[in-house]
């Protein structure tokens, strides 16, 4: 066992420092980065675009009228937002209204998309019938401050200020927000995976084509090969993920000012929560890198990789599909299922920290999840040394319905 | 304590139902350089393979310095694969290590005595650079540099010569000549047997998966007899009675085996009968000629085995 140990040290030092020493690794760790800036740039131009396309309406009203409704929007828009309401353009009413109406809505200057009339006596709403239902309610809530400012005139109460009192455990809030951090923390980790735990294949690959794997086979036991190679991509996923984390948490310190009261915290705490979510992370890829370790050693060309790429990445998706059972309901028999196999286990239970304050199921879930591991690893290593050292010679199940084919 | 540092019997191995290895029994004495002979295909691989454990026999066992499991005594072996293989990243010293480590050297040892290996073989040069920027001699000297570097008591050679220019051959052999004479044992394979006949002491040949020799070089060659060559000035006379049934006329000259009675009475039957000698050699046969010798041998045995099984 001291040799496996040793072998496997071994193996994972060299695979670790040849992959965070390469070039690739900072594409690797900026990898994230290009959705994020994707996002904000598109988010940025769409929000824009949006605006843009909202347009304004065009309030046929005299002066009068006109200060009215212009006062009761900017009041309206100071306690809702700018954008809860639509912009307003108040033009004096001309001779030949229907003429003046088909003016304003013709001119791509004013960028109308409706036209006001009648004042605050009788109003009137000109638009598209698409567009009717929503500018109806907002002008009517414009038009009755309006109205109800004339009526009272200097009698208007002031702005009614609402004392803030923060408080902390509302059962509502509670658990809409919990189940919101077990779906982004169950979803987080299951990402991790599929973008991880492929590159073992990738490894495996690249340590056949270089027929590195015989040296290494006549060198240490299967066993110690198997390790260090899951340990070296644990370590180095484990990096990246420190490394990400931190941008993260200093992007948070940044935009958030210090605010994370915004955030609901998870049933067991945040400190315990990203302590399991490691751990959880680390099972979860041990127990997909050894299945994919010990599958992707009967392929020997990157086309095979990709031919197993699929079927791997769909029982990936539908063990995710598993684990999504247990938010909202982690004690049903959908949770508890999804907690007991072991490849959902370690997604399904990081949902259940989100949303149960208790830590000994983690700490069965987790034995649990060793003891597969243990298990999964032995299998997947014989697998292994069964199809990695055939030395192009085709013993695997793949090779095997290839030749059928 | 064995004499021996390898010791395998009967050892079988299948491939998609076929027996690529059948039924091999092997002795390599300790301290000495043994070759296992063989034709390519001749399943030389798979006996190395299964020697060092990297594959399972499917029949049969085998003690690698007297571990019965073969991995246990990785740290006294050194091994180089016929598909050589390095992490092209890597710099050369680093691999030289990293296979040290692989069996057991610290790493820093490691690059300490791959420095010094590289110096002592003309790679000094190369210590830092990559594996991908070396030619494929460099290399292939790099592995084998990183096959001795922890000093194994055993190194097992699969196809070492082939790929290297002369000069490196020569250097080749030097390196076995004195891991040989610091008491470490050699066994390799090839299937060009000038290399054998000038290295081993004992060999193995290899064919269909069999052992049809095992024994000294010298052993091997005694397997033929002696050839004569002669050249007369007489295309013909009494003197072609003399001669044996199977000589053969080739190139101007007579090519038949030594008689068993020696050459003196061939002679003087030759000088009575009126050849006119001009030139008479007899050549003692190499190891390649016995090595194809009993390699058509044991091929036309089985063919003829299996004609025989077949009607």
């Amino acid at each position: 066992m001291r040799q496996i140990f040793r072998a496997a040290w071994v193996i994972a030092r060299r695979d670790y420092v040849a992959t965070v020493w390469s070039k690739t690794f900072l594409l690797f760790l900026l990898g994230p980065l290009f959705p994020i800036a994707f996002g904000l740039f598109f988010g940025s131009i769409g929000e824009r675009a949006a605006e843009a396309g909202r347009g304004s309406v065009a309030v046929i009203a005299d002066m009068r009228d006109g200060r009215a409704i212009a006062d009761a929007h900017l009041r309206l828009s100071g306690r809702l937002g700018r954008r809860a309401l639509p912009e307003l353009n108040i033009v004096a009413p001309e001779q030949d209204e229907a003429a003046q109406i088909r003016r304003l809505l013709a001119d791509p200057k004013a960028n109308s998309i409706a036209v006001l009339t009648g004042g605050l006596v009788r109003p009137a709403l000109h638009a598209a019938e698409g567009r009717l239902d929503t500018l109806d309610g907002e002008l009517a809530l414009i038009l009755d401050r309006a109205r109800e400012a004339r009526v009272m005139g200097a009698a208007v109460p002031s702005p009614v200020e609402i004392l803030r009192r923060p408080i902390e455990g509302a059962a509502g809030d509670d658990k809409g927000g919990r189940e919101l951090i077990a779906r982004a923390g169950q979803t987080l980790l299951v990402l991790l995976i599929m973008i991880l735990a492929g590159m073992l294949l990738s490894n495996l690959i690249e340590e056949k084509s270089n027929k590195v794997i015989e040296v290494l086979a006549a060198a240490v036991p299967i066993d110690a090969i198997f390790l260090g190679k899951l340990a070296a991509m644990l370590a180095m996923s484990l990096t990246g993920i420190f490394v990400w984390g931190g941008a993260a948490a200093i992007a948070a310190a940044l935009f958030l000012a210090g605010d994370p009261g915004s955030i609901p915290a998870p049933a067991v705490g945040w400190s315990a929560f990203a302590a399991l979510g490691l751990l959880y992370f680390a099972a979860a890829y041990l127990l997909v890198g050894a299945l994919f370790l010990g599958i992707g050693g009967q392929a020997s060309t990157v086309r095979e990789v990709q031919t197993l790429s699929m079927p791997l990445t769909m029982g990936q998706l539908a063990i995710f599909a598993l684990a999504s059972t247990a938010i909202g309901a982690p004690d049903g028999p959908a949770g508890l299922a999804a907690s007991a196999f072991p490849w959902s286990s370690p997604f399904a239970m990081i949902a259940r920290a989100a949303e149960r304050p208790e830590l000994w199921p983690h700490l069965l879930a987790i034995g649990w999840q060793l003891l597969w591991l243990a298990l999964i690893i032995r299998i997947a290593s014989r697998l292994f040394r069964l199809s990695v050292l055939s030395s192009g010679r085709r013993h695997g199940w793949l090779a095997k319905l290839r030749a059928r084919a | 304590m064995t004499d021996f540092a390898i010791e395998a019997r009967g050892l079988v191995k299948y491939f998609d139902g076929a027996r690529a290895v059948d039924g091999i029994d092997l002795a390599v004495p300790a301290g000495t350089i043994y070759g296992v002979l063989g034709p390519n295909g001749a399943g030389k691989t798979t006996t190395l393979r299964m020697l060092l454990g990297i594959i399972d026999p499917d029949e049969g066992d085998r003690h690698l310095l007297g571990e019965t499991v073969p991995i246990r005594a990785a740290p006294k072996v050194g091994y180089l694969p016929e598909e050589r293989g390095l992490y092209p990243a890597m710099a050369a010293a680093d691999a030289i290590a990293f296979m040290g480590a692989l069996r057991g050297l610290p790493l820093k040892e490691g690059r300490h005595r791959a420095a010094l290996l590289m110096e002592e073989y003309g790679l000094g040069h190369a210590v830092k650079r990559p594996i991908r920027t070396l030619s494929k001699g460099m290399a292939q000297t790099v592995q084998l540099l990183g096959t001795i570097v922890h000093k194994p008591r055993l190194i097992v050679l699969d196809e070492p010569f082939s790929g290297l220019d002369a000069i490196n051959q020569a250097r080749l052999e030097g390196l076995i000549r004195a891991q040989a004479a610091d008491g470490v044992t050699i066994l390799f394979s090839t299937h060009v047997i000038a290399h054998a006949e000038r290295l081993c002491e004992r060999i193995a040949i290899i064919a269909r998966g069999k052992i049809r020799f095992e024994g000294g070089v010298e052993e091997a060659r005694a397997r033929l007899a002696p050839q004569v060559r002669l050249g007369t000035r007489a295309a013909d006379g009494p003197w072609r009675a003399a001669l044996p049934a199977d000589a053969r006329h080739d190139g101007g000259l007579w090519r038949f085996e030594l008689p068993e009675s020696g050459i003196e009475p061939l002679l003087e039957a030759l000088i009575r009968g009126g050849a006119g000698i001009e030139t008479l050699s007899i050549e003692r046969p190499g190891l390649h000629d016995a090595f194809v010798a009993i390699v058509g041998a044991a091929t036309t045995q089985d063919m003829d085995k299996e004609e025989e099984e077949r009607a």
